[in-house]
């Protein structure tokens, strides 16, 4: 076949010989941009991505993530911009030619061939000998815990099983990238939860490096080292989940990762770290100063609702500094028992509402609140973000 | 799988009356080709005596030859074109007309076949072509493209585009994707769309009639000119010979269709 020579042998490259210099990101998008029709899809963006991380692309439906994972495996060529590999562009090369492989959202098995013989299809493509792909297949095999169905064709399989093939098939080569265009969506929770699990130890006991698209923040948190956040085609945000939940950069960033109190500021006011700020929903908050001042933009104060604290009386007495503390007296007026926590919604006195979730932390109903009761919402200065609107 | 309910009086009836009027004269002619009277509506007991007739009728024979001939070759032929057109149809880039290029592809199977047929002769005599066997199957490879397309596309149409991407992710160069997954899966259409073309080559009287030339004619062209002149017992031994060929055809390609489809269906996502 004449359509096989330009042939980028993954498996023989695997070694390490197009492995990047230490120091050097193993794979670098700069500036990548992809247009269908009027439509932006990917917007200009630049990303590096060490060896050996577990990366996550998180946004909502329609954000460009998808497309730009399509861009890395080599479906879509982007318009503008440059995608390194170990230091070489690959952006125009086609999707046979790169040392990455993909596991396709619908898994994409081969409904024609065996368990087996879909591990081994890239392998032959790899042109590696017989007794190698055995090898290589047996391990691949075990791996993914496969064991005794290698006969079956995936319609005898369930969706967990399947989901093992495709991963089977996309390891087997040993790419020195593995993209996961949302491999878990088609799982249910508690197979999902398992397999999240499954996959991170894979990942550190290969040391590959992942790619993984997903539109469930819970699923980004759990798995990735590092998350970027799309929307619109752009990277909002690149940071480490923590980071990501407690310092978002953006409020569509604090709104779209988790759930968050938000009130708009009318007026601040500075002391020394602390800045005293005025809103129409939630009165006078004092919250601490974030490290890059705000300027004379709209802004908004951010809070979890884990981190809103609930009580009869107003603020346990043990947290000492009581001019510190915001204080909001409202009454219960939603109630919502999840199992492990309970979200109370409060309407506050000064009009707004605010979110507060609380741990279940006794069997018994003695601490929980019950509907239309007076309560204090409270919480310290340090639990507030301050978000640019 | 839910339980088939039982078929009602009505269903019966209806069912038997429809089937009646579709198979009832065909039965009748399959068993009028037994008879050993040499009057075709007065019944004269059993016997194959037509059978023998007919194999040793030298034009029949010639005649069916051809047809055989002329359905091999015009199917192979609509097959490889038709499929073609349905690949790029369904897997090309959007190009410019193709919705035209569609909907011209599929012109012949609502065209009248007089208006086929005349078209296709007044090209071959302008081209000054010798009518005989390539006219004919030339005539027939553009009756039958059609319908291949029209079978191979659907299966296209539903088969997971990712298949193919996933191919060529794991190594294959497009064309080796399109021949190592595509391929083997829309083969059972592909058979399927050559028992059809095969069938309607073998059926075909007027678009033969317009394209072949004289001593070059087709099975259903010399029953038809033996019908004019007054219906012998022989013909109804041929027609029986004709419909087992068609039926058996046609069992055939319904079940690689179903082949087909049951693969389809596990190559969609849950």
């Amino acid at each position: 076949m004449t359509d096989e020579l330009p042939r980028t042998d993954a498996v023989a490259n695997a070694a390490g010989e197009m492995h990047p210099a230490a120091g050097e990101p193993l794979l670098r998008i700069e500036g990548v941009a992809k247009t269908f029709g009027t439509f932006r899809a990917v917007d200009g963006v630049s990303l590096d991505i060490k060896a050996g991380e577990f990366f996550a692309l998180l946004g909502p439906s329609g954000c460009g993530k998808t497309t730009l994972l399509r861009m890395l495996a080599g479906f879509e060529a982007p318009d503008e911009g440059r995608i390194l590999l170990g230091g070489k562009d690959i952006a125009q090369a086609l999707p046979h030619e790169r040392p990455i492989n993909m596991m396709f959202q619908n898994y994409a098995l081969f409904p024609h061939l065996s368990v087996r013989d879909n591990i081994a299809f890239g392998l032959k493509r790899a042109r590696l000998a017989r007794a190698d792909i055995a090898t290589r297949v047996a391990e691949m095999v075990a791996l993914v815990k496969l064991d005794g169905l290698e006969k079956r064709k995936p319609d005898q399989l369930s969706g967990g099983q399947r989901q093992r093939v495709a991963l089977a098939r996309a390891l087997a080569r040993r790419p020195q990238l593995l993209l996961l265009d949302e491999p878990l969506a088609a799982l249910d929770k508690k197979l999902r939860e398992n397999t999240q699990g499954e996959l991170m130890q894979l990942q550190r006991r290969l040391g590959m490096t992942f790619i993984i698209v997903t539109h469930d923040q819970e699923e980004a948190m759990t798995m990735a080292d590092r998350i970027g956040v799309m929307n619109a085609g752009k990277l909002a945000q690149v940071a480490g989940p923590r980071e990501l939940y407690e310092a978002p950069r953006s409020r569509w960033i604090a709104e779209f990762v988790g759930d968050i109190n938000l009130f708009d500021a009318e007026s601040k006011l500075c002391d020394g770290h602390r800045l005293i700020i005025g809103t129409r929903d939630a009165g006078t908050l004092v919250v601490a100063a974030p490290r890059q001042p705000v300027g004379e933009s709209r802004f908004s104060v951010a809070i979890r609702p884990e981190k809103v604290k609930l009580s009869r009386r107003g603020p346990v007495s043990e947290a000492g500094h009581e001019t510190a503390i915001n204080r909001l007296d409202g009454v219960i007026a939603d109630i919502c028992y999840l199992g492990g926590t309970t979200t109370y919604k409060v309407k506050l006195d000064t009009g707004g509402v605010v979110q507060a979730s609380v741990a279940n932390s006794a069997r018994l109903d003695v601490d929980a609140y019950s509907l239309n009761q007076q309560i204090v919402a409270w919480f310290t200065p340090d639990d507030c973000v301050v978000l640019p609107s | 799988m839910r339980k088939v309910s039982r078929l009602s009086r009505f269903n019966i009836a209806s069912l038997a009356l429809g089937l009646g009027f579709l198979y009832l004269p065909i039965l009748i002619l399959v068993i009028y080709s037994f008879n050993a009277s040499r009057l075709v509506t007065v019944w004269g007991g059993w016997s194959l005596r037509w059978y023998y007739e007919f194999f040793g009728d030298r034009a029949m024979i010639e005649a069916s030859w051809m047809s055989l001939r002329v359905a091999v070759a015009s199917a192979t032929i609509a097959t490889l074109i038709g499929t073609l057109a349905a690949v790029a149809l369904s897997r090309g880039e959007r190009f410019r007309g193709r919705t035209l290029f569609s909907g011209m592809l599929y012109a012949p199977l609502v065209m009248p076949e007089v208006i086929t047929g005349l078209s296709l002769l007044l090209l071959f005599v302008a081209l000054n072509a010798e009518r005989g066997f390539w006219t004919v199957t030339i005539a027939h490879t553009t009756l039958t493209m059609c319908f291949v397309a029209v079978v191979v596309q659907s299966r296209l149409g539903s088969l997971d585009r990712s298949l193919e991407e996933a191919a060529m992710d794991l190594g294959c160069a497009p064309v080796r994707a399109f021949l190592s997954v595509t391929l083997p899966l829309i083969a059972p259409a592909i058979v399927a769309g050559w028992m059809l073309a095969f069938t309607l080559s073998l059926d075909d009287l007027v678009i033969a009639s317009f394209t072949t030339g004289p001593g070059s004619a087709t099975l259903p062209i010399r029953i038809y000119s033996e019908v004019r002149l007054g219906v012998k017992p022989e013909i109804n031994a041929i027609c029986t010979l004709v419909i087992a060929l068609i039926a058996v055809v046609i069992v055939i390609a319904s079940l690689a269709s179903k082949l087909s489809s049951s693969q389809g269906e596990s190559a969609a996502p849950l």
